[in-house]
């Protein structure tokens, strides 16, 4: 369905602008970790959840907002400032966007070691650039946090 | 999506991505990836299906086995489809035409009263509701969304926001009331039927639309990016 191809036009050249004005990454960094089983696994979204009453993300914003891990999906709102794309599947079932439910499961069947405590969301449409600094910010509260395996989610 | 597997990794803390445009993460190329064929705004595939998410969760987290990168694999299934999706059907019959007989502002006030049972029966069988981050609930969403369609806007409710935040978040909380209570009805879950719905048979996305060319025409700074892109998607603004 997210094929280049499937779009619209303008949707596909709004894609194709932001792959051409992407900065260089460098080489890309590759940490190793222990089997899946031994992990502790954190969600970092970027669909701009957060739990009602939290600050809302505004336009341009790239800092980050906790999701405690045993906050009841009732509590979570989105704020993400984009209107191109779906949130009916959010709105039926928060898993679809935040898969808590089902890392806790594989947790429970012993695929993964432990879920985190807390989870992470950034707003997507947040320069690149200016996600850097949060985002040591963030892996500093990670590691203190001993997770070793991040999924990053997007929207 | 692709630049935070960047950032985080080199900090020492290992990543995976969903990506859901590939040629996007090709560019970016993170430590570990796994494209899937879903539409945007769904990255685990399909709402209530327990089985196939925990799947593309599975392969998601598969990707940390591997003993080098980058790696970019595919998920090689479509996410499931609303098998009730061709019978559509509203539950309210709205028509433009009200908008002529009571105004554009008298309209919303009819759909949002008529889609209230609705509104009420999706939020007790989800046990939730994602409405209620401009306020506490509809109401005061409506309100404000109607300031502008009547050419008197009010303060945002937060002297923290901007008037363009305010009256984004209003918006969105609207259309948010819209899409659960549509979605009360078992069959109407299908994505792209919702959305036609909304934008073009209510009176709803007629406020929107006329927010946003106030927005253009405002001289608010947090106003005019809204008009251009935050309030109205790209397939509407396409076809005027």
């Amino acid at each position: 369905m997210a094929r280049l191809t499937d779009f619209s036009d303008s949707e596909r050249k709004h894609h194709l602008q932001k792959i051409r004005d992407l900065p260089d990454f460098g080489a890309t960094p590759f940490v190793a970790g222990p089997s899946l089983a031994r992990r502790r696994v954190a969600i970092v979204t970027t669909s701009g959840l957060h739990a009602r009453g939290d600050r809302p993300f505004d336009i341009g914003a790239a800092d980050y907002r906790v999701i405690p891990g045993e906050m009841p999906a009732s509590e979570l709102v989105m704020s993400h400032v984009s209107v191109n794309f779906d949130r009916s599947g959010f709105q039926e079932d928060v898993n679809v966007v935040f898969p808590i439910d089902r890392l806790r499961e594989l947790a429970a069947d012993g695929v993964i070691g432990a879920v985190s405590d807390f989870h992470y969301a950034f707003m997507g449409a947040a320069p690149i650039r200016a996600l850097e600094p949060k985002a040591k910010e963030l892996a500093t509260l990670l590691k203190k946090d001993r997770v070793d395996a991040v999924l990053l989610t997007p929207v | 999506m692709g630049a935070l597997g960047h950032y985080i990794e080199r900090e020492g803390v290992p990543t995976a991505q969903v990506s859901l445009i590939r040629e996007q993460t090709a560019a970016i190329k993170p430590p570990r990836a796994l494209w899937v064929p879903f539409m945007l705004g769904r990255p685990f595939g399909a709402p209530n299906e327990p089985d196939f998410q925990r799947n593309v969760l599975r392969s998601l987290l598969s990707l940390f086995d591997r003993p080098a990168g980058p790696v970019l694999d595919d998920f090689p299934e479509d996410a499931p489809t609303a098998s009730e999706a061709p019978s559509f059907a509203c539950p309210v019959s709205f028509a433009s035409a009200k908008a002529r007989e009571v105004g554009l502002a008298g309209a919303v006030l009819e759909e949002v009263a008529e889609l209230g049972p609705w509104y009420e029966l999706a939020r007790r069988r989800r046990g939730r509701t994602t409405v209620g981050v401009f306020g506490a609930g509809a109401e005061a969403a409506t309100r404000h969304v109607l300031s502008y369609v009547k050419g008197s806007p009010e303060a945002p409710p937060d002297p923290a926001w901007s008037a363009g935040m305010a009256v984004k978040r209003a918006c969105d909380d609207l259309k948010a009331y819209y899409y659960e209570a549509v979605a009360a009805q078992p069959g109407n879950i299908d994505a792209r039927a919702i959305e036609t719905w909304f934008w073009t048979e209510t009176a709803a996305a007629q406020a929107l639309l006329s927010i946003r060319d106030y927005c253009l025409k405002s001289s608010d700074e947090s106003l005019k990016p809204l008009g251009k892109l935050s309030l109205i998607p790209r397939f509407v603004t396409d076809t005027r």
